[in-house]
């Protein structure tokens, strides 16, 4: 058995085709007015990975802050502001977009078997909003930023800080609508642009997720939309809603923010399951097993999602009843997530499993989703919840799930389509370190919060006392750790766009349509259009079509 | 071979010829509309959550606060909802023709289903300023110098005293119509604003319509213009129940 299944076409003779997406047309104007999905998927691309840095260097300060027990590198209102920030462009500005302005959009044309998405206007429409709100938010930062935290609680945000609330709930509020075209647009492609014989259970688990998760983003964002236009109104008018003194209510807020920010979780993390689905399959040369549990858990989950909001307001002094209701609900959420857990464990079994960087990736998501997803059977249980909530232990647990969880997802997917997307391999070794050292720096960083949360460490404080302070050292260490898995893909993956091997039209011999074209990609993504006659992850099917290939050729 | 492929390849080519209004991604134009349409309804229903939120709001605010939304709701004026909602009703009907219109590519009656809709909605704009100003002269608008004074003294305000004879409420309640009226100016400011747009784009439409542009066979755009147009009606047509008929009869005191 090889330990390699990387299949490279002969280097000495290999060239990128002249002809693909990037080079059709050349100048800036010809990005900034494209209507092509690849190429808004560059755009997108580039403009995320700025604002996870931009998060992410927040994120170190914090780390920093907290080495010791006073507060000695920032004041405490400025440490409010950048925990705040890093929540807001992380949670609204990097992984909501990650999985599905990226890659969603780079490969879900290809893998329908279509020419570009519905609506490619509104496809860029999308990213110009993105980038509205993304400088938007920077000019709130640069002029004094937020401190709200990212949920920008009232009465907290209405009534008591004196900082930018509504320039940030204006940037929210837009990005919330570039959301909203992301996944209008997928819907309407996945149900009106598939190729011939391309039926809904032959579509790759990649897209049932993204479907999944653009349900969610078109019935959940527009909620998000008016709980910030009334706390904005409550902010500058007064209007009462929110207000007790006028017989208002904060809940009110409460309930119609998460009615949305539940979801949203499901938004971010659902995208890159269906990454997973697609990487574990072609890494082990299987069949995803229990491809229709999977397919349905997607839309379970996104059904689930919806009714679970309360959890997160079980101090907050809503009844008992709901409590009772919600913690049942949030449990079940559990179960759909299992199925998918359990399903790539099976698919593993007996598979012809190789370890390309992609699916190191897919294996800390799976182990890290798990530990993730499994505190938040114990937050979803009301006593428990009561004792580990506004704790470290709820930011370990949505850590392990949105940084464990969707940015391995995200970093999984980015190098399993990199070849597809730029022609050309990053090197294997390098970026098989980069993985093994985010998955150790991630465990380092937040394994130990869940020790402190259950301590009794507050979140949202710049000083703690010192006796958690060596469990900190951990984490800031691990942080640091983190930092170097993070910047060294920026470095190799940015490197092979000049350096790296030809990688060739099917790198990792993928069963999906994308796979089957050129690398890049052509404009209109195939020369014509393909009937669609075997089921997804036909490794058989693949094997066919290289002998006929083969035999045309002699 | 080489024969039966150029063949093959000949009808190919003929097969891609199609309308200038077909975008290039697009198989079909039937494929190309569907899709549009679907985009469209889909639209409409993340606006219908946008709304929803005010829904919800109203919907607890008045469970617990019902004195103050009772008398809130009596001084709306009914005599303009009941036009307004006439007025909107037939400018629905409008759309529906100049759709219909552009199917049967009659410019003439396309443009002129569009100048009226256009009318009628400016008529709709017009008739809500009167009652927002009449708002602001009562100081019923929330957050600028909201005055409870016919609430808490109902007899001074004759108009609406002598068609309902409201009991005064206490000082409490009574400052709970502020939460009534937030919630009208929020549902009927928002509905007005989506009316604002909509009339923008019928001013473009005209326009674009007078040179011809929808009356070819592609009446993508004026078909789902008018589903825009009819959604912002139904709005209407549950805000005009909540806010102003439902307490026309209030349950016996």
């Amino acid at each position: 058995m090889s330990d390699t299944i990387v299949t490279l076409p002969d280097q000495s003779t290999a060239r990128i085709p002249k002809m693909n997406y990037l080079t059709k047309e050349n100048g800036l104007l010809s990005w900034l007015l494209t209507g092509d999905h690849k190429r808004i998927a560059i755009l997108y691309l580039i403009s995320i990975s700025f604002f996870f840095f931009v998060g992410g260097s927040l994120a170190g300060l914090i780390r920093l802050e907290l080495l010791t027990p006073q507060s000695d590198l920032m004041a405490t209102d400025t440490y409010n502001k950048v925990f705040s920030m890093h929540g807001i462009i992380m949670v609204f500005f990097f992984l909501v977009p990650s999985v599905p302005a990226t890659i969603g959009n780079f490969i879900i044309p290809m893998m329908i078997g279509a020419k570009d998405l519905a609506l490619p206007k509104v496809n860029l429409l999308s990213w110009y909003l993105y980038v509205a709100a993304g400088i938007l938010a920077l000019y709130t930062m640069a002029s004094g930023g937020v401190d709200t935290g990212w949920t920008f609680t009232t009465p907290l945000s209405t009534h008591y800080v004196n900082t930018h609330v509504l320039t940030t709930g204006m940037a929210v509020f837009i990005a919330g609508f570039s959301s909203i075209f992301t996944g209008l647009n997928f819907i309407v492609t996945i149900h009106k642009m598939r190729a011939p014989g391309m039926t809904w259970f032959r579509l790759p688990l990649f897209v049932w997720a993204h479907y999944a998760a653009s349900i969610l983003m078109v019935l959940g964002t527009p909620v998000l939309a008016i709980a910030i236009v009334l706390m904005a109104l409550e902010r500058t008018v007064g209007i009462g809603v929110f207000d007790p003194t006028k017989g208002g209510d904060p809940l009110l807020f409460q309930h119609l923010f998460w009615f949305y920010s539940h979801p949203a979780v499901y938004i971010m993390i659902l995208p890159g399951m269906g990454v997973i689905s697609e990487v574990i399959s072609t890494f082990s040369r299987k069949r995803v097993f229990g491809y229709t549990a999977v397919a349905f858990s997607s839309v379970a989950i996104a059904v689930f999602g919806f009714f679970v909001w309360a959890h997160h307001m079980f101090i907050m002094g809503i009844s008992n009843y709901a409590v009772l209701i919600f913690s049942l609900l949030t449990m079940l959420v559990a179960v759909p997530s299992a199925i998918k857990i359990f399903n790539w464990a099976f698919t593993l079994y007996k598979g012809s499993i190789t370890f390309e960087t992609p699916m190191l990736y897919a294996f800390g998501f799976m182990g890290l989703f798990t530990i993730g997803g499994m505190t938040g059977v114990f937050l979803g249980a009301s006593g428990t919840d009561i004792h580990l909530t506004e704790t470290y232990f709820i930011v370990a647990h949505f850590h392990f799930v949105m940084v464990g969880g969707m940015l391995m997802a995200f970093l999984s997917g980015i190098h399993f389509w990199w070849p597809k997307m730029t022609g050309r391999m990053y090197p294997e070794k390098i970026s098989q370190l980069a993985a093994v050292v985010t998955f150790i720096g991630f465990n380092l960083t937040f394994f130990p919060q869940f020790i402190l949360g259950t301590l009794g460490m507050p979140r949202r404080y710049a000083s703690y006392p010192p006796e958690f302070q060596i469990l900190n050292v951990f984490s800031t260490a691990g942080a640091s750790v983190l930092g170097v898995g993070y910047l060294l893909p920026v470095l190799y993956l940015t490197w092979s766009l000049k350096y790296g091997e030809i990688a060739g039209n099917n790198p990792w011999q993928a069963t999906g349509l994308e796979w089957q074209v050129q690398s890049p990609p052509l404009t209109e993504n195939f020369p014509e259009i393909p009937i669609v006659d075997h089921e997804a992850y036909d490794y058989e099917w693949l094997e066919r079509q290289k002998e006929k290939e083969v035999a045309s050729v002699g | 071979m080489s024969d039966s492929t150029a063949i093959a390849h000949g009808t190919a080519e003929a097969h891609h010829e199609h309308p200038p209004y077909q975008r290039h991604h697009f198989e079909t134009i039937a494929q190309q509309n569907d899709a549009t349409n679907f985009a469209m309804w889909l639209f409409l229903l993340t606006e219908i959550m946008f709304f929803g939120g005010l829904f919800t709001a109203y919907l607890i605010y008045r469970n617990w606060y019902y004195p103050a939304f009772v008398q809130g709701s009596h001084q709306l004026q009914i005599g303009w909802g009941t036009a307004n909602t006439a007025v909107l009703i037939t400018s629905s009907f409008t759309m529906a023709m100049g759709v219909w219109s552009a199917e049967m590519r009659k410019k003439g009656a396309l443009v002129l289903c569009l100048v009226l809709t256009f009318t009628l909605g400016l008529v709709f704009l017009g008739i809500k300023t009167i009652e927002y100003s009449e708002k602001i002269e009562k100081h019923h608008v929330p957050g600028f110098h909201y005055s409870v004074q016919s609430f808490v003294d109902p007899a001074s305000d004759p108009e609406v005293y002598n068609e309902y004879h409201d009991k005064p409420l206490a000082l409490d309640m009574a400052r709970h119509t502020e939460l009534y009226f937030f919630l009208y100016f929020a549902m009927t400011g928002m509905h007005a604003l989506h009316m604002i747009i909509g009339i923008a784009i019928l001013g473009f439409m005209i326009f674009r319509a007078r040179a011809g542009a929808y009356t070819t066979g592609h009446v993508t755009f004026v078909e789902n213009f008018g589903l825009y147009w009819h959604f912002v009606d139904i709005v209407w047509i549950f805000l005009f129940p909540l806010l102003y008929l439902i307490n026309r009869h209030p349950l016996a005191h």
